[in-house]
């Protein structure tokens, strides 16, 4: 649709998020993302709409908040321990059944962690995060590209299922350039339509909106009925990639950044007659489960390669299920995944190796822990002090 | 062609100016093209580096952890980079500012004195568009003409007569080698 052009991970989703509609966006700085909120600080107020730097990440998500209520296309962007902060709002939002897009940046945790590239929230994000049953759609994309796509796909679901929505990238993806393309035109917001529920003005003598998140009468009910648009949503919105995945040996399953070292390994493996797929999940929730348990059928073994230390191969083995074995080479806190290790775990997925492979109990093996307190003692004088 | 390439020296040589730079012109050569610089928290006068790759066909990964290529610019990166280079990779050294000299022997090393050159260029500080010069003439992964097409784009504040003077140091370590 439109030329080639280099850019910036963050600007190339800033950038996508205007011409997708977005026209308020509400962020706290914190590396890796800082090039999204510079981003929307120079160009939002031009596309008519309003940024806003906010005094807290809480606050950033609960102005989202509001203003998802009206109808906008709404968004706040951070990094991991950010992302934390705004799990108050993300549940509240999706309680209140609206629409929003979230982005997190992630960066090496846990806690304050380190500022390189990660994917240690995989479990915060695809298992709500925040308190109680909810979900939000996660869209993982793995290149530039993607990240200046995205934000209108995130947006188009979020909308059509109300609820929000977030992408899930990582620093590196963020910090780096690369040549990419939008593959949609800049979308006018004031022609999308007015939503029946939005808190807008009302001039029409309609009956009043109300946006709550606790409704008030049956909250079972609630939850209840919510759960059928999430049981619609797994049904229909698995998206996914695939490359020599129904030809392989190995079929190695990852997302994000490390589907990329992977796609390294891929055509390495060719130039050395080993036969090696890829399945790449872009929905991280809804999981695309039943394609990869079609896939795994048909493979010696499945190799998971994820920068962080057994999460997404939690949703593989679901998928999956006991009938094909399935390895971790996992990457926590900031590592960075690589092409050349990635075939060394695949010869030893073949041949029954442990290099390259992460096994929690294996890594675990002779490991004595004392701790140097006498826990017994401090147990029984607490008792005794009750029973005074 | 798949050129996977780390570009390193001292903050303030413009190694990462000269990554954005070939990524830039790999686009201008409808070439797939990324950039990665070494971010983090940097040390004025410290070290600094970023990966490029240049393909006809597809990027995989941005970290380039075992490049094709590797532009060394100051003493303290050849005994960090060298180790990475693919074998059969090519090293190109400045030699206006390394003494030192590679230990393996299964990769080529060029060196080219980017610093003397640039000065008889006429500016010190361009020493990175030499070595530039130089990488396009040796790996032909970008050609010259678009290097200086991608430098309007990437230097959008620069005057017309800085940008000559870069071309020039462009050609200049272009037929240095």
């Amino acid at each position: 649709m439109t030329e080639k052009t280099l850019r910036k991970g963050n600007e190339a989703l800033a950038e996508g998020a205007i011409r997708a509609g977005a026209r308020f966006f509400a962020g706290y700085p914190i590396t890796p993302q800082n090039e999204v909120p510079e981003y929307m600080a120079a160009y939002m107020a031009d596309a008519g709409g309003a940024f806003v730097q906010a005094e807290s990440e809480v606050a950033a998500i609960n102005m989202v908040y509001g203003a998802a209520a009206t109808g906008t296309r709404s968004m706040t962007s951070s990094s991991s321990p950010g992302i934390s902060l705004k799990q108050e709002g993300i549940t509240y939002l999706a309680s209140a059944d609206l629409p929003c897009l979230i982005v997190n940046v992630m960066r090496g945790g846990p806690g304050l962690g380190s500022i390189g590239g990660a994917q240690g929230d995989y479990f915060q994000a695809t298992r709500g995060g925040g308190n109680g049953d909810y979900h939000v759609i996660v869209l993982a994309p793995n290149s530039v590209e993607e990240l200046g796509n995205f934000p209108k796909l995130g947006f188009d679901l979020a909308e059509k299922y109300r609820m929000p929505c977030m992408i899930l990238a990582d620093g590196i993806l963020g910090q780096m350039m690369e040549s990419m393309a939008f593959n949609f035109d800049p979308i006018d917001p004031n022609k999308l339509g007015k939503f029946d529920w939005a808190v807008d003005i009302n001039k029409n003598g309609r009956a009043k909106n109300n946006v709550f998140s606790y409704k008030g009468d049956n909250l079972i009910a609630d939850v209840v009925e919510r759960a059928k648009r999430y049981g619609l949503i797994e049904k229909t919105e698995a998206r996914y990639e695939e490359r020599n995945a129904e030809d392989c040996d190995v079929l190695l399953v990852a997302y994000g950044l490390s589907s990329r070292a992977c796609l390294e390994a891929v055509n390495r493996a060719k130039e050395e007659g080993l036969k090696v797929g890829l399945f790449r999940p872009i929905t991280l929730w809804p999981f695309p489960s039943k394609r990869l348990a079609e896939l795994a059928k048909n493979v010696k073994a499945i190799l998971t390669v994820e920068q962080s230390l057994g999460q997404l191969v939690q949703d593989v083995k679901l998928a999956v299920g006991d009938k094909t074995p399935i390895y971790l080479q996992a990457y926590p806190a900031g590592g960075q995944p690589d092409g050349a290790a990635i075939l060394t775990g695949v010869r030893s997925c073949l041949n029954g190796g442990k290099e390259g492979l992460f096994d929690l109990q294996e890594h675990a093996k002779g490991f004595t822990y004392e701790c140097k307190r006498d826990l017994s003692l401090g147990v029984q004088g607490d008792r005794k002090g009750e029973t005074k | 062609m798949y050129q996977g390439i780390r570009i390193a020296g001292f903050g303030g040589q413009g190694v990462v100016s000269a990554g954005i730079l070939l990524a830039q012109a790999g686009v201008e050569d409808k070439k797939n093209a990324s950039w990665l610089p070494s971010y983090g928290p940097e040390m004025r006068g410290g070290t600094a580096n970023c990966s490029v790759v240049v393909t006809d066909g597809e990027v995989y990964t941005p970290i380039v952890s075992a490049p094709e290529t590797v532009i060394v610019m100051n003493e303290p990166s050849l005994p960090k980079f060298e180790p990475l280079l693919k074998k059969g990779g090519l090293l190109i050294l400045n030699s206006s500012l390394i003494n030192s000299r590679p230990t393996r022997t299964d990769i080529r090393t060029v060196c080219v004195p980017c610093n003397e050159i640039a000065q008889k260029v006429g500016m010190d500080r361009i020493a990175n568009l030499v070595a530039l010069g130089a990488f396009v003439k040796l790996t032909e992964a970008v050609s010259l003409g678009s290097v200086a097409d991608a430098m309007k784009k990437v230097y959008k504040r620069a005057k017309p007569e800085m940008l000559e003077l870069n071309k020039k140091a462009l050609q200049a370590g272009f037929d240095a080698v």
